[in-house]
């Protein structure tokens, strides 16, 4: 029987390019390696930046071979090209509007049906591919054998076996590549097919929609997507199409609403025809690598308490190598503060001050804590190259769903241990809007190492032995909080469906250096950049209201001056106003309300106990905690949501509450 | 015809119907649950989310997802799954 062809009218460009310059796209669905052959490609020759007018990474680079210059474009990772999410969106969108000379498909050698899914749709774009069959030495261990000749054949496009953590078939990738720009290949591909029954409905579309659709998409396409049930595409369609004509089409798709199950269901059916003789897999035999490892770590009670090791392992890295090193950092800003106040004679007064008090003390203050953040993105980055961190994720799902949240949220909620701007970076990878804002809202109760410093120099002032006790019973309140937050706004306050947890397990591989160092390395860089960009402004502008206009008496100063305002609200917490104004300062950087004690206090170790009652301490600490995040998280939850008024929500939120238990804890105290 | 939920660890069901809205089936549909599809079930804890095999991959699936996939249960084989 002959399948008739879908995409007949979208031939693929195949006239040879003679540009010296060749444009590559990167597509594969999550978890195959493609960052790693990009990163193996391009090497620090790349630019990492966001899809334009979106906050899903762009990364880009090039390479050179053959005396052709190849740019290739890292395409977000997608298990389709329907427009689910905003990466399928993307992904799609570069293919057809930007039209690559060519597209390289990643694939998973050890799960080839389904990551051929991709493929699939891929091959119904008018733009060449290049197969390549990566982690073969993956498919090894697990006892899958792909033949790449085989696959070839049947497919009838390049088809390039790889291993990119040993560097093994790249070269061949790129030849692949341009022999196929070149014309060099016999590009004949067999394209999915979809089923005989839902043939005649499909042409009934193209001819009604064909004179109507937008370039550059290709018609037949579109009337593929629309029978999916593809919402971009109806809306599309809705706004292009005249009312009569679209009033037909729609009475169409009325009646084939299901036809996504049957165009997906025909894709894995081409699958298995293009793999039946190329893929072997073994029916039984000895269990693979991963199963053995997801015995223990996906085990109801071994998992968890394997979880509960890795954390402790993260904490225990973290504790024993990134806390000294950021002490002595800060030993170093310091020394550099009293270098700039001694060494800068015949400069302005003012100018020595702000060097000094408003850059190096915020911003280079800020900068001490990279030790520590290099240290977790480390430990994260070599948790998900290993594929662990979706067992982590399916272990903790019990305890988020709680909150309205599902697994995914869990690793950014973890990054926020070491500071809360990389996890509201890190909620990019939860889908849907309502779960990722709520992580967002939930991100600044995590008590970050910045916070953590400062409980760890008052806790003694005030408690002295029990000090430890107090930290750590001030870490569970914060996640008590959050927990109540949580279940709140879930239940409460956010209306809509609780997202959906659907996640792949990937196989467990060994990890790549060079994949986990480019992932610390893009990190720290976008750390950087903020403490250089928005958190110097926010130093300074603090700087300037603790110095004006007593001409740095800071007991005179405008910030002073707020802080006397806050009196009544100070009060009500046993807190006299220079506490306030430490907790106003520690909004540019949480570990200011140390700095901010000293300038006021002086030597406030001795000073501190005799003024504050227990209660009213412990009733500081925990407003410290609680306090309204850091101008940098702030800025970046801002960009994140896109949105002032979500931003303002979180703040005001943080705000009422850290100052509700200040109060509370401060006059239930004064009971007892 | 039942749940996806309502398999032991080691049980396999063929898919017969997806019951969700339009990206529930369409998320699904291109992970390879299509009609038909068999479904190995290697873990469920009977609380949590479930973990289930299908056209080789392991998929994570919430509770609520897993008990929205009706399937006919095919057979009871000797799975990878040691749990209970």
């Amino acid at each position: 029987m002959r399948y008739p062809t879908v995409i007949e009218t979208a031939p693929a460009r195949l006239s040879p390019v003679a540009a010296a310059t060749i444009t590559v796209a990167l597509a594969g669905q999550p978890n195959v390696g493609k960052s790693t052959i990009f990163n193996a490609l391009t090497g620090l020759n790349q630019h990492v930046g966001n899809w334009p007018g979106k906050t899903v990474e762009q990364k880009t680079g090039s390479c050179t071979y053959r005396d052709r210059r190849l740019n290739f474009v890292d395409l977000p990772g997608t298990y389709s090209l329907t427009a689910n999410s905003m990466e399928e969106r993307i992904a799609r969108d570069y293919i057809l509007h930007e039209r690559p000379d060519g597209v390289v498909a990643v694939v998973d050698s050890a799960i080839p049906e389904r990551s051929l899914y991709l493929l699939a749709e891929l091959l119904q774009l008018p733009t060449p591919v290049v197969l390549v069959l990566n982690m073969m030495d993956v498919a090894t261990q697990e006892g899958v054998q792909v033949e790449p000749q085989v696959l070839q054949a049947a497919l009838g496009i390049p088809v390039v076996p790889m291993c990119a953590t040993k560097n093994q078939g790249l070269q061949e990738m790129l030849d692949a590549l341009i022999d196929l720009v070149e014309g060099k290949f016999p590009y004949n591909p067999r394209r999915p097919v979809i089923l005989p029954a839902h043939q005649r409905v499909l042409e009934q579309l193209i001819t009604l929609i064909a004179d109507h659709v937008p370039a550059p998409y290709p018609a037949d396409w579109v009337a593929l997507k629309l029978l999916e049930g593809d919402g971009e595409m109806v809306h599309l369609m809705q706004e292009t199409l005249p009312r009569a004509v679209w009033e037909q089409v729609h009475s169409i798709l009325y009646q084939h609403e299901d036809a996504i199950l049957d165009i997906a269901g025909a894709r894995y059916a081409w699958i298995a025809r293009m793999t039946r003789a190329a893929v072997v897999r073994p029916r039984v035999g000895p269990m693979g690598l991963t199963a053995r490892l997801d015995r223990v770590l996906t085990h109801p009670l071994w998992g968890m308490v394997a979880l509960l090791g890795v954390l402790a392992c993260i904490f225990g890295l973290t504790y024993a190598i990134g806390v000294p090193l950021q002490e002595g950092l800060d030993g170093l800003i310091q020394h550099l503060v009293r270098a700039v106040h001694d060494g800068l004679h015949g400069v302005p007064h003012w100018l020595v001050d702000l060097l000094s008090d408003g850059l190096l003390g915020g911003a280079g203050m800020v900068i001490t804590f990279l030790p520590i953040l290099v240290i977790f993105f480390a430990a994260l980055g070599f948790l998900e190259d290993t594929g662990y961190m979706a067992r982590a994720a399916y272990n903790a799902d019990r305890f988020m769903h709680a909150l309205g949240l599902h697994g995914k949220s869990f690793m950014p909620l973890l990054l926020g241990f070491g500071c809360n701007v990389p996890a509201i970076l890190g909620t990019r990878i939860i889908e849907t809007q309502r779960a990722r804002w709520l992580t967002i809202l939930l991100a600044p109760l995590i008590p970050c190492t910045a916070r953590m410093a400062v409980i760890a120099v008052l806790a003694p002032v005030f408690f002295g032995e029990a000090a430890a006790w107090v930290a750590w019973g001030l870490v569970a309140v914060n996640l008590g909080v959050l927990a109540v937050v949580g279940i709140v706004f879930h239940r409460l306050v956010l209306k809509g469906e609780p997202a959906m947890f659907i996640m792949e397990l990937p196989l467990y591989h060994l990890p790549n250096a060079r994949t986990i160092g480019l992932y610390v390395w893009q990190n720290v860089v976008a750390f950087l950049r903020k403490a250089g960009t928005v958190i110097l402004a926010a130093s300074v502008a603090v700087w300037l209201l603790s110095y004006f206009p007593a001409d740095g008496d800071v007991t005179q100063s405008y910030l002073a001056w707020i802080g006397r305002a806050l009196t009544p609200l100070g009060k009500a917490m046993g807190l006299p106003w220079p506490l306030m104004v430490a907790l106003l300062t520690s909004f540019v950087a949480k570990e200011n309300t140390i700095a901010t004690l000293g300038v006021l206090y002086g030597d406030f170790a001795t000073v501190l106990p005799t003024l504050l009652t227990p209660s009213a301490a412990l009733g500081f600490l925990v407003v410290q905690m609680l306090f309204i995040p850091c101008v940098a998280t702030v800025a970046a939850i801002r960009q994140e949501t896109q949105s002032w008024r979500w931003t303002a929500i979180s703040v005001g939120l943080m705000l009422t509450l850290s100052l509700t238990a200040g109060v509370l804890v401060y006059q239930v105290g004064a009971l007892l | 015809m039942v749940p996806l939920t309502a398999l032991n660890p080691g049980q396999v069901g063929l898919i017969h119907q997806l019951r969700g809205g339009h990206e529930f089936v369409s998320r699904l549909a291109a992970l390879g649950f299509t009609p038909g599809t068999p479904v190995v079930v290697t873990r469920n804890h009977g609380f949590g989310p479930l973990i289930v095999s299908v056209r080789g991959a392991q998929v994570a699936l919430g509770r609520g997802e897993a008990s929205r996939v009706l399937v006919y249960v095919e057979e009871a084989v000797d799975a990878l799954s040691n749990s209970h």
